[in-house]
C-alpha cells in the first residue's frame, strides 16, 4: 500500500495503474483453490475413519469386544471361528520389533557415518543412493526375503527354520526401514550447529566423543522421532510379511515359525473371495482399526517427544 | 612436561583451598600488580613465531609474531575480517578444525611447539581452552555441561566439587546452584556464556581464548564477564578478541591490533604493545585512527 502511495505522488503517476478489483478477485480466487485442496485432503481421511468406525461397528454387533482384545485364538473363516486380535497383534510386534532391532543400529551408524566422517563428496552421492533403497518396491523385498535370506540361514544357521518364518521377514523389513531411519537421522545429526562440535573440541573432546556424545544427544529429539517413523512402517508394511512370514495365525514369540500380522490378515481376507456383508468380512476392518489406532498413537507419541525435546541448541 | 602439569595442578589445589576457605582476592584489582600474588613458573605463557593461516587456498593471516605472558590479558583488535578469529583459533589447533584450513609458523606454549609433528590437537585444545562469541552450551544439563570436559578428559577427583569451583570461577555459581539439573538452554545469554566459560576452566587449561565473548550480551552480562576475566588472569592466560575499544582498554593488559592494508591481502599484526601505550601513544597511524574510532 505504501508502495503505491508513493508512486502515485510521484511525476511518473500516470504510468502506475493497477487494476485493484480483478486483483483482489484473483487473489481471493487462488486462496479459494489452496483452501479446497487441503480440505480435500482432510475430509478424505475423515471419509476413511468413518468407514473404518462405521464397519468396525458392525463387526462388534457380531462378536464381543471382549472377545476380541482377550482371547488368544485367532480363527476368522473357520466353522468355529475366534477373534484374538492378540494372535495378529503379536506377528505384528515379532516383526516389527525384528525389523527395528536390525534397523535402529544400523541406520543410526550409518547416519552419524555420512553426516560425522563422511567426506562432502562422498555425503553428496550415499545419501542420494541410500534414499533410493527406500523406493523399492515392497514385493521385490518379499521375494528377496523368501527365495534368498530364508534359503541361506536354513543352509548355514537354523537348519530347523520354517520356510514361512517372521525372522527373515522381520529382517529384510529392517533393511526396507534402514533407509528411513538413516535419512531422517542424518538430517537431524547434520542440522546440529557446528559451534556445538567446536565447543566439544575446544575441551579436548576426540571426534568420536563430539560425535556420540555431544552431537547426536543434541539430535535425539529427530532420531526419536526417525525411529518411530520406522516403527509406523514396519507395522503397516505388508508385502514383505504376506509373502515371507506365512500367514499362518498361531501365537509364538519363536522367530523361526510362521505368523501372521495385521495387513497381512487384511491382505489376504481382502484378495480372497470373502463375500461382503460377512463376518469374515468386516473382520478386516476391525483389524483396520486397530491398525489404525496402534499408527496414531505413535505417531502422537513421536510428535510430543519432538515438541517436548526440541532442539534449542 | 608431565611434572610440570603436575606441579601447576598442585599449586592451583592449594590455591582453590584458600578460595573456600573465604579468602579471594577483589575483583578488578590493579593490572599487573596480582602476578606477584602468584608463582609465574605456575602458568604458561605463548610464543608465536611467523604464522600464517589458509583456507584453501586463501591466505587469511600472514606472518604474525608475538608474545603472549602468562598471566595477563592479551587483547586483539581490529577491523572486520581482519583475520582475528582465524588467527586465535591458530593458538589451540581449532583452524585446522575447518574442512582444508591449515596452517605454517610456530606457535609455542611455554617451549613446546603444539604443531610439532605428532602431537594431538586434543590434548592441546584441553591445555588451551576457547570461548566463542556465540553461547554454545551442550543439550545437556548445567551440571553436565561443566562435568563433561572434565569427564572426558579422566578427571577422577570430587566432581561435584570441580563444578561448584568451576561455576563460581565464572561467577554464575549463585543464579545456577539451586538448579543444577535444568538444562543449559534454560540460561539467558550472558549466563550461558559464563557457563561456557566455567566449562572451559573446569579442564584446567593454561591458556584461556576468547572470541568476542561478550558482543552478544547486554551491557550487565558484559560487565559480569569483564569481572571475571580479572579473576581469571590470576591463574591463566587469557587472549581476548573484541570490537570494544573500551573493553579492550579496561580489561587487557597488551594489546595487538590486528590490519589488512589494501584489499585482498591477508591481514596482519600490525601492531603490538602494552594496552596503554597502544591506546595512549600509538607508534603507527593506522592503529590511532582505529583506537580513536576514526575507521573500522
Ligand atoms: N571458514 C572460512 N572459510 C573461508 N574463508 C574464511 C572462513 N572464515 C573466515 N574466512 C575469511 O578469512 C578472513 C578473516 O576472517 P576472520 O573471521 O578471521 O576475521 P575477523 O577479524 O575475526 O573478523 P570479525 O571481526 O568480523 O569477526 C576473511 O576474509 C574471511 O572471509
Ligand atoms: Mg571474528
Amino acid at each position: 500500500m505504501a508502495v503505491d502511495a508513493e508512486h502515485t505522488q510521484s511525476s511518473e503517476a500516470g504510468l502506475w495503474h493497477r487494476d485493484s478489483r480483478s486483483r483482489h478477485f484473483r487473489e481471493r480466487a487462488v486462496k479459494i483453490v489452496l483452501a479446497a485442496c487441503a480440505y480435500a485432503s482432510v475430509l478424505t481421511t475423515f471419509g476413511i475413519v468413518f468407514v473404518l468406525i462405521f464397519e468396525t461397528m458392525a463387526f462388534f454387533r457380531e462378536v464381543s469386544i471382549v472377545e476380541f482384545f482377550t482371547s488368544t485364538r485367532w480363527a476368522a473363516s473357520f466353522a468355529n471361528p475366534s477373534f484374538g486380535i492378540i494372535v495378529l497383534a503379536a506377528g505384528t510386534l515379532l516383526t516389527t520389533a525384528i525389523a527395528i532391532a536390525v534397523a535402529l543400529p544400523v541406520g543410526l551408524l550409518a547416519a552419524i557415518f555420512l553426516s560425522e566422517y563422511a567426506s562432502p563428496r562422498l555425503r553428496r552421492w550415499l545419501k542420494p543412493a541410500l534414499e533410493i533403497l527406500a523406493g523399492v518396491p515392497t514385493i521385490v523385498y518379499g521375494y528377496f526375503a523368501l527365495t534368498f535370506v530364508t534359503p541361506l540361514l536354513r543352509a548355514t544357521i537354523f537348519p530347523e527354520m520354517a520356510i514361512f518364518n517372521a525372522l527373515s521377514a522381520g529382517l529384510v523389513m529392517g533393511v526396507m526401514i534402514i533407509p528411513t531411519i538413516a535419512s531422517v537421522s542424518e538430517d537431524a545429526i547434520y542440522a546440529v550447529p557446528r559451534s556445538l562440535r567446536e565447543g566439544a573440541y575446544a575441551l579436548g573432546a576426540t571426534k568420536r566423543e563430539t560425535a556420540t556424545r555431544v552431537v547426536v544427544p543434541a539430535a535425539l529429539s529427530g532420531i526419536v522421532a526417525a525411529t518411530i517413523l520406522g516403527i509406523s512402517r514396519a507395522i503397516g508394511e505388508t508385502m514383505i510379511v504376506a509373502v515371507a512370514a506365512g500367514n499362518l495365525a498361531q501365537l509364538t514369540a519363536n522367530p523361526l515359525q510362521p505368523v501372521q500380522t495385521m495387513t497381512a490378515f487384511i491382505v489376504q481376507v481382502a484378495s480372497g473371495d470373502t463375500a461382503t456383508g460377512t463376518t469374515v468380512y468386516n473382520t478386516i476392518f476391525a483389524v483396520g482399526s486397530t491398525l489404525f489406532v496402534m499408527t496414531l498413537i505413535l505417531n502422537i507419541i513421536s510428535y510430543m517427544f519432538v515438541r517436548r525435546f526440541r532442539e534449542a541448541y | 612436561m608431565g611434572s610440570r602439569r603436575k606441579e601447576t595442578r598442585e599449586v592451583r589445589e592449594v590455591r582453590s583451598l584458600s578460595e573456600v576457605s573465604g579468602e579471594r582476592s577483589g575483583i578488578g584489582g590493579d593490572q599487573g600488580g596480582q602476578a606477584s600474588t602468584v608463582p609465574e613458573a605456575s602458568t604458561l605463557g605463548m610464543k608465536i613465531e611467523g604464522l600464517s593461516a589458509y583456507y584453501g587456498s586463501f591466505k587469511a593471516v600472514t606472518d604474525v609474531s608475538m608474545e603472549i605472558r602468562p598471566n595477563k590479558v592479551t587483547a586483539l583488535i581490529g577491523p572486520s575480517g581482519c583475520g582475528k578469529s582465524t588467527f586465535i583459533r591458530c593458538l589451540n589447533r581449532m583452524h585446522e578444525v575447518i574442512p582444508n584450513a591449515r596452517t605454517e609458523g610456530e606457535v609455542l606454549l611455554g617451549d613446546q611447539d603444539i604443531y610439532a609433528k605428532g602431537t594431538d590437537p586434543v590434548t592441546i585444545r584441553r591445555r588451551i581452552g576457547m570461548v566463542f562469541q556465540k553461547p554454545n552450551p551442550f543439550s545437556k544439563s548445567i551440571y553436565e555441561n561443566v562435568a563433561w570436559g572434565a569427564r572426558i578428559n579422566g578427571y577422577k577427583g570430587d566432581m561435584d566439587e570441580l563444578v561448584e569451583r568451576s561455576l563460581k570461577r565464572a561467577a554464575l555459581w549463585d543464579e545456577v546452584k539451586d538448579k543444577l539439573k535444568k538444562s543449559g538452554f534454560d540460561l539467558s545469554g550472558g549466563q550461558q556464556q559464563r557457563l561456557v566459560i566455567a566449562r572451559t576452566l573446569a579442564v584446567e587449561p593454561e591458556v584461556i581464548l576468547m572470541d568476542e565473548p561478550a558482543s552478544a550480551l547486554d551491557p550487565v552480562s558484559t560487565q559480569k564477564i569483564e569481572d571475571t576475566m580479572q579473576d581469571l588472569k590470576e591463574r591463566y592466560t587469557v587472549v581476548i578478541v573484541t570490537h570494544n575499544m573500551q573493553q579492550a582498554a579496561r580489561i587487557s593488559d597488551y594489546t595487538g591490533f590486528f590490519y589488512i592494508e589494501n584489499m585482498g591481502d591477508p591481514g596482519r599484526l600490525w601492531e603490538f604493545d602494552e594496552t596503554t601505550k597502544i591506546f595512549s601513544s600509538p607508534s603507527r597511524k593506522e592503529t590511532e585512527d582505529y583506537v580513536t574510532g576514526r575507521f573500522g
